[in-house]
């Protein structure tokens, strides 16, 4: 028995090719009844994500096995499939790489291991997995599991939204109860306080030149809108402020923020400054207490993320190989045993 | 045997340390559980010895440098086991072995008297104020390492350059707390010490009394003034590494002019 991968991802094939093969979650029985028809299949596990669409079996003559698949697909999309395809051991290590976020857009990226995950027990419900698909799955989950921990490829955030809520929970923890002010209601600021309000912070002060576009803001997210005039009189109970106003120049200077400092009564102030021009004056993040991060600040901490992830792709790949070892001589043992 | 219980919990506490220095240089580290059990086999072995020294010396082993050096260790890693997991700081495990391991190992190398030392006076209530007092900069200590900890985790914050300890280094915010606390445990256990020195009424002896009161009046001013709000918190992350240090720097000076006639 041999296990077969054909399919086509985000390096093969543009999103407007892949959206043509995409298997919706109200087609999968159907798909994977087709699947399942073509000669020589035994099982059939489909993973279709935004970024990939995969077709995983177990089949005793792969090569007319993926003949047929690519006749399939030819027929139910009037496109020929740009498919890649993969037999045993090429098939186990791309499932090994894909749970892993080897084959991730984003290196690294966890989301994928769920999405393989619900693939595995969409296919387990239809009754369409084996016993070899059902082994060679746990065994990629495992694998997964084994690489996260063991290397640092999930290691970090990777877009700047995310870096700023990874550096606002290094700094003050439980992000509970926490206050973060928004001065300029641009739409890098709203994301990034989405993502500090679905951390748990507590309240959410915007401040805009034109009011009416900072009250529309404070209540699309919950919080409260101030004028620009008065924001320094709110100043002293934020934790994190965001800046991303249309200034020509600094609005915050080490002048002015040094004194309002001294009535934080030593609170850490974290201000991510998204504009540019930069709103903060640079020299504000050497005032004690304050932690500036200004966009190339932000994607330098990207980058060096993704530094640590590509440097550990090494060390991941061979992790992978000795799994891939490992399965295929379960494969070889079990076949053994049956025949 | 007591020679050798010294130097099995000193190769867990460098086994521990060795490892912290391995993965960093591999830039990979982790807090792990190994760390966590070679400490607590370290403490075990520790605590066998000063049982067994204890009894040879008829009292609480601190008659001697070499006891008072051993002895410290030991509260260090105490106060690590007792206090540390409360705060769920994992990675001060991996920071307390090398402080553990350096106060063993100065105990061995330097020139000091090994051999047990009998009291000529015995009163419980000198044995648990020296108990306490050395167990309170057992608690200084790990302030001081929480405080390093501090210092490095800001210093990666603000420089923007973040290394894999980053990721593992608790939020400053949960470090200060515990620099906070920790110092205020030190100052109550120090207090209770003095309490009972003063209920024992030995005979004080001026030089060891003024560095003691020194150090008790200088961490009850960070207080203070942490308590006014007016102590940032890398500031009290700064003095409470510099004062542990210099407390354990000017330790044999002290031991030395108060044993003088």
């Amino acid at each position: 028995m041999n296990i077969l991968c054909a399919g086509l991802n985000h390096q093969n094939a543009p999103l407007d090719v892949r959206e043509k093969f995409a298997v919706g979650s109200h087609q999968l029985a159907e798909t994977l009844s087709a699947v399942r028809a073509i000669g020589g299949l035994s099982g059939a596990v489909i993973l279709s994500t935004c970024n990939r669409v995969e077709f995983y079996a177990a089949s005793l003559c792969p090569v007319r096995a993926f003949d047929d698949l690519r006749n399939l697909l030819h027929a139910r999309s009037g496109l020929d499939a740009p498919l890649y395809f993969h037999d045993t051991p090429g098939s186990v290590r791309h499932l090994f790489r894909v749970v892993s976020g080897l084959d991730s857009m984003v290196l690294g990226e966890t989301e994928i291991l769920g999405q393989v995950k619900k693939a595995y027990s969409a296919a387990a419900e239809f009754g369409a997995t084996t016993s070899h698909l059902n082994k060679l799955f746990q065994h990629a989950f495992r694998v997964a599991k084994h690489v996260r921990t063991e290397t640092q490829i999930t290691r970090g955030a990777t877009s700047v939204g995310a870096v700023a809520v990874e550096l606002a929970g290094k700094i003050f923890g439980d992000l509970t109860g926490r206050r973060v002010m928004i001065l300029g209601a641009g739409d890098t600021s709203e994301r990034t306080a989405r993502s500090l309000v679905s951390r748990g912070v507590k309240t959410v002060i915007v401040s805009n030149r034109t009011y009416e576009r900072a009250a529309k803001l404070a209540e699309e997210i919950g919080g409260l809108a101030i004028h620009f005039d008065h924001w320094q009189n709110v100043f002293s109970d934020v934790d994190i402020l965001i800046c991303s106003t249309a200034a020509p120049s600094t609005i915050l200077t080490r002048e002015k923020l040094a004194p309002l400092m001294k009535e934080r009564a030593g609170r850490p102030l974290f201000v991510i400054d998204l504009a540019v021009p930069r709103d903060v004056e640079s020299s504000v993040n050497e005032l004690e207490g304050v932690f500036l991060y200004d966009m190339d600040s932000l994607e330098g901490i990207v980058s060096q993320t993704l530094e640590v992830r590509r440097s550990e792709i090494v060390r991941c790949e061979k992790m992978i190989a000795d799994q891939v070892g490992t399965f295929v001589s379960w494969l070889k043992r079990h076949q053994g045993l049956r025949s | 045997m007591d020679r050798l219980l010294l130097i099995a919990a000193t190769l867990c506490f460098l086994a521990s340390f060795g490892y912290t220095l391995y993965a960093l240089g591999a830039g990979r580290f982790k807090p792990g559980r190994g760390n966590v059990v070679a400490i607590f086999a370290g403490f075990l072995f520790l605590s066998t010895f000063l049982y067994l020294r204890g009894k040879a010396e008829g009292s609480c082993p601190l008659n001697s440098l070499f006891d008072v050096l051993v002895f410290q260790s030991w509260a260090l890693v105490l106060i690590y086991l007792v206090v540390g997991s409360a705060y769920r700081l994992s990675l001060l495990g991996a920071f307390t072995a090398p402080l553990a391991f350096f106060l063993v190992l100065a105990a061995f190398i330097a020139p000091l008297n090994h051999q047990p030392v009998r009291r000529a006076v015995l009163n419980p209530w000198i044995e648990f104020h020296a108990a306490l007092s050395i167990i309170a900069y057992g608690a200084f200590g790990l302030a001081c390492i929480a405080g390093v900890m501090y210092l490095l985790q800001e210093s990666q914050i603000k420089s923007h350059k973040v290394s894999p300890l980053f990721y593992n280094l608790p939020p400053i915010n949960d470090l200060a707390v515990a620099n906070g606390r920790l110092v205020w445990l030190g100052f109550g256990l120090l207090t209770i010490g003095f309490g009972a020195g003063f209920l024992s009424q030995m005979p004080v002896n001026s030089v060891k009394f003024v560095a003691s009161a020194a150090i008790w009046i200088v961490y009850g001013v960070l207080l203070l003034l942490k308590r006014l709000h007016t102590l940032a918190p890398r500031r009290l992350a700064m003095l409470s590494v510099v004062l542990f240090a210099l407390a354990i720097i000017t330790l044999p000076g002290i031991q030395y002019l108060s044993s003088r006639p």
